[in-house]
């Protein structure tokens, strides 16, 4: 087998045409599939018995939650592969992904909270979900304040791709910590939804948005990636005929 | 036999050893090397008596404000008191934390352990133990103090001593790394705490658990097995990233 493919990789002008070639694909796929899971959710999707109308914020809700994680471990095995193999690009794009992943989980924040203002009657209650949450938008912001500290690009990039390591085996301990400190302090008594009786016409929406969450979050990754490498080479002689072409 | 094999290897490369790694200087294996790490920091620590004390006045400090912002009635202070002698316990711990690697990293003394020869790990996990003893040890004999000073009554001493003894270990081990990679940051307090304290959440949790239960005079060993849970894998795989972090900050 050969290794070029993964060689090439590595090469920053390669990456950045690349990347400025999916862009649209992923883009307008993204597009598609939110204003089809949007249509869905809002529209097709018959009111929940108990909550009405209110639980259609799940659609923007539930993605948002599921990139948050996803993101951090993109930048997780990101930050990983640049520290073994010493990539560049590997680094630029775990460094794409931060601010990326801080606003999926700003998102999940604020809609989760809208959503327990009108079910829970509270802005703001100590649910394992929400908390953990919380606490992942503070692993992002600590990666992005050590990120910004480190004048240096390469140790700037090590260090943060070290922390996000560090971080990624924490995020599960972190996890089931908050949930058992939880079911010790609060009783059951949020209402959850019905987790396995979805119907169908309630779930494929759910599952369309989670797909355009993801094509999003790539072309969103794609064009960072592009001004981050921009940024990085921005003394490298094919930077001028890129930009000029 | 061994003795042959250094004789005819010491001519061609007599800072290798027979395997061909660097020879650790005299000979010094790993454990004697961090023991000396050790006791290295600790004699350090006790020239400067007057900073031994200050992780401990904070802690005092902290513990004061909540009868004067919450109320000097004893018994709403015994509701909260696992929560505050943590909550101090972890902020007198985050600040000793800036000093941990600092000094030793602006006289190039980490340098020239990263250089010896013999494992950053291990010397990072004495100078981590050095911290240990210097901080989270004397946390853990005051802790039954400040808890008493909070009206819990004599019998759940024990238990506040063991679950913040047990508890420190795992701060001050997940506190290294993160010491580590703001190495040679100016003004770095903020940040340090910003990467520290979402790490140690799960030993907040579960030490104030342990604590609670100390309290109420229930037993408490599972939040403390989890604790030590938590230290085992700090001791295990800290040192590891500590080690690697203080070398990103040498380049």
């Amino acid at each position: 087998m050969s290794w070029t493919w993964f060689h090439r990789l590595a090469s920053p002008p390669y990456i950045y045409g690349l990347a400025a070639r999916l862009t649209p694909w992923f883009g307008w796929a993204a597009a598609l599939l939110i204003l089809c899971g949007l249509y869905g959710g809002l529209v097709l999707a018959p009111p929940d018995y108990q909550q009405g109308n209110d639980f259609r914020i799940l659609y923007v809700h539930a993605p948002s939650a599921w990139m948050s994680l996803m993101v951090y471990t993109t930048m997780a095995v990101a930050a990983a592969v640049g520290l073994i193999w010493r990539m560049k690009v590997a680094h630029a794009a775990a460094a794409s992904c931060a601010a990326i992943g801080a606003s999926f989980t700003f998102a999940a924040l604020v809609t989760g909270s809208l959503w327990g203002a009108r079910m829970w009657g509270t802005w703001w209650e100590w649910d394992p979900r929400l908390t953990s949450e919380l606490i992942l938008l503070f692993l992002y912001l600590g990666y992005m304040g050590l990120r910004g500290a480190i004048e240096d690009t390469q140790r700037a990039d090590r260090a943060s791709g070290l922390l996000a390591v560090v971080g990624v085996v924490n995020v599960p301990i972190i996890h089931y910590s908050v949930v058992w400190w939880n079911s010790l302090h609060q009783t059951p008594s949020v209402m959850r939804l019905g987790k396995p009786a979805m119907p169908p016409a309630m779930l494929l929406p759910l599952l369309i948005m989670l797909a355009g969450f993801t094509l999003l979050f790539a072309a969103l990754l794609l064009v960072r990636l592009r001004g981050e490498i921009l940024n990085r080479e921005r003394t490298a002689s094919w930077i001028r005929e890129a930009v000029q072409a | 036999m061994s003795s042959a094999r250094t004789a005819a290897v010491q001519p061609v490369a007599p800072h290798l050893d027979a395997s061909g790694w660097p020879a650790s200087p005299v000979g010094t294996p790993a454990l004697a090397a961090a023991r000396l790490a050790l006791l290295r920091d600790l004699t350090l620590a006790f020239r400067r008596r007057g900073e031994l004390i200050q992780p401990l006045a904070f802690f005092a400090i902290v513990t004061t404000l909540f009868p004067l912002a919450v109320s000097p009635e004893l018994s709403r202070l015994r509701e909260i008191a696992p929560g505050v002698l943590w909550v101090a316990a972890l902020l007198a711990s985050l600040l000793a934390l800036e000093f941990l690697f600092r000094d030793d990293a602006h006289d190039g003394t980490l340098e020239q352990y990263s250089l010896s020869g013999q494992s950053l790990a291990w010397l990072l996990l004495a100078k981590t133990a050095a911290h240990w003893l210097l901080t989270g040890l004397p946390l853990a004999l005051i802790a039954p103090l400040a808890a008493e000073a909070l009206g819990v009554s004599g019998t759940g001493l024990a238990g506040v001593v063991a679950s913040v003894a047990v508890g420190t270990v795992a701060l001050s081990l997940i506190g290294s790394i993160s010491a580590a990679l703001t190495l040679g940051i100016r003004r770095s307090g903020v940040l340090l705490s910003l990467l520290t304290l979402p790490l140690s959440l799960p030993v907040l949790i579960f030490g104030a658990r342990a604590t609670e239960l100390a309290i109420r005079g229930l037993p408490f060993t599972a939040p403390l097995e989890l604790l030590a849970a938590l230290a085992v894998l700090g001791i295990t795989l800290a040192p590891l990233a500590a080690a690697a972090a203080v070398r990103i900050s040498l380049e």
